[in-house]
């Protein structure tokens, strides 16, 4: 009984999951590849055969190529800054954090607020006058502003997850190995090479892991700031069940996320090589 | 140039830095809560970079006009739902991983621990047709039961995380006295976790209700907030939403979450796996 107690706790989460995450993808592989019944290669014919499949599939990697190291090297100056103690720390980690609990649509819709014709951004620099034409950002035609506003929002929302993860990292190295260092001479950049980064990786691995995935489901801010002006592979699968009703396409969309998403995960954990999946409490 | 003098350069490169990443970060949010209560005429004038008329006319057409209200009424309750069926299922099992050793316990946690990242849309779009064929669709527990999918790795590691931060010993020691495992669990365990899991339910109750994709595809008439707002102003097709009616969405979306994680800011980071000292 008392070897059993874990497994019998465990057993509803488990099943839960097991269930909500495996009949989908058991489910999306039917939908995907049959019809009435029998195996069919017609909607993988009818998904490659439609340009905006791969508009969103490079669009998609587009987008995280583009956001993602920024967000590292971000993240990264600004754990190192918090990991000091000054004047004000608190507040500035508060406001450093607040992103993390503003939705991707909240975070477009405050970007939109910022960089439209008439919005922030605009109306402060015509009125400093360092422009004489607002900047468009939005509409079909400027569809390159609408990849740049999207990044902006991205780098603003989003960094703060990358953040948070190298911070707790960070924290964790022991002030032992530093001193150590410094007593024979290390200087601050060789501390930072030889030490700190190598002690970093597996948090930088699990937050890039992180970052990565979510990238590739990137959706609500994309829909709000171009809709399908620029494509995305979660938003063509929404628009392809919503909109079109066609749940084969839709359910091969879902499979590519899925694939892309284990390609990455296995790519960073074979070149990263980190422990990284270890629950620190 | 001297010790002192670079020293002070270094902490004023610091603070500015820092200064400046704050103000990015806090402006737009600043910036967006002023433009929804501008007036319109504020808005449109090019002189006004920042409104001084104010008016509440579209929160409120937001709220009781557009259905926004609808959607905050329909959000709360697919956020309690949620709380409500992820707790119940992973309490026992954040329980069993704080306190107890058995084979396989790593193979486990791992799992859940790489399921916090298992994309959204690829469990949503199959669903769709499981949820017709279960009359769950366009459904509020429909929709709780894919957030509770979604938020329950992270309330299996939160409760995990603050079960192992209550002392074994107070629970053995009522067990000594007689108290069965389940009673000390009860009465020890559970009133001295309490604030890290109001914590925890704080922020399932932000992840649900943030949560756009799933909501989105379930759900027809009976749409969360964000839902509602991304069919009303998405880019292409809702672009016929006066801007003004964006700024409004966003402020009601975003308040409720950044008031809860104010109070819960304490645990965030054991959401990752990892806590902040």
């Amino acid at each position: 009984m008392k070897l059993r107690l874990p497994y019998l706790l465990l057993l509803p989460a488990v099943l839960y999951l097991v269930f909500f995450i495996g009949y989908p993808l058991v489910q999306a592989l039917y939908l995907a590849f049959t019809q009435n019944g029998h195996f069919t290669l017609d909607n993988v014919r009818r998904t490659i055969g439609d340009p905006y499949f791969w508009q969103a599939l490079k669009y998609t990697i587009a987008l995280a190529v583009v956001i993602i190291p920024i967000q590292l090297f971000l993240a990264l100056i600004l754990a190192v800054v918090m990991n000091r103690t000054f004047k004000g720390k608190d507040l500035a980690l508060y406001a450093l954090i607040i992103p993390l609990t503003i939705s991707d649509v909240a975070g477009g819709l405050i970007w939109y607020t910022m960089l439209t014709d008439a919005g922030f951004l605009n109306k402060l620099l015509l009125n400093l006058g360092l422009i004489t034409q607002p900047i468009h950002f939005f509409g079909y035609e400027y569809r390159n502003m609408e990849f740049l506003a999207i990044v902006i929002e991205e780098l603003w929302r989003a960094t703060a997850i990358v953040f948070v993860i190298i911070l707790a990292g960070l924290q964790m190295i022991s002030k032992e190995y530093l001193e150590a260092a410094e007593v024979f001479g290390a200087d601050y950049w060789t501390r930072m090479r030889k030490i700190v980064i190598p002690l970093l990786k597996p948090s930088i691995q699990s937050a890039l892991i992180i970052r990565t995935l979510f990238a590739m489901q990137v959706f609500g801010v994309v829909w709000i700031l171009a809709g399908r002006d620029i494509p995305v592979l979660a938003g063509e699968g929404f628009y392809q069940l919503t909109f079109i009703k066609d749940y084969g396409v839709a359910s091969i969309y879902a499979l590519t996320i899925a694939a892309l998403s284990i390609l990455l995960g296995a790519m960073y954990v074979k070149f990263l090589k980190a422990e990284y999946l270890e629950v620190r409490t | 140039m001297n010790d002192k003098t670079r020293f002070m350069l270094k902490k004023l490169l610091l603070y500015s830095f820092l200064f400046t990443v704050v103000v990015w970060i806090v402006l737009p949010i600043i910036v967006s809560i002023l433009y929804a209560f501008s007036s319109k005429l504020d808005y449109y004038d090019p002189q006004k970079v920042i409104p001084t008329h104010y008016t509440t006319q579209w929160v409120k057409t937001l709220l009781f006009t557009l259905g926004a209200w609808d959607g905050i009424k329909n959000s709360v309750i697919v956020a309690i739902l949620t709380i409500i069926i992820s707790f119940s299922l992973g309490i026992p099992a954040g329980y069993a991983i704080a306190k107890f050793i058995f084979p396989g316990k790593d193979t486990i946690k791992l799992s859940i621990i790489a399921l916090r990242m298992f994309p959204i849309p690829v469990m949503a779009i199959p669903l769709v047709v499981l949820y017709i064929k279960l009359n769950l669709i366009d459904t509020l527990l429909g929709v709780a039961l894919a957030h509770t999918a979604m938020a329950l790795p992270f309330v299996v590691l939160i409760t995990s995380s603050i079960f192992a931060g209550v002392s074994k010993e107070l629970e053995e020691a009522a067990m000594v006295f007689g108290v069965t495992r389940l009673g000390a669990f009860f009465r020890i365990t559970l009133p001295l976790a309490l604030p890290g899991l109001a914590a925890a339910a704080m922020f399932t109750f932000v992840m649900s209700w943030n949560e756009v994709f799933v909501a989105s595809i379930l759900t027809l008439k009976n749409r969360t907030l964000p839902a509602q707002i991304l069919s009303i102003m998405a880019g292409s097709s809702g672009g016929a939403a006066p801007p003004y009616y964006k700024f409004a969405a966003a402020f009601i979306m975003t308040l409720p979450a950044m008031i809860f994680i104010f109070f819960a800011r304490k645990y965030l980071v054991s959401m990752w796996g990892i806590t902040l000292k």
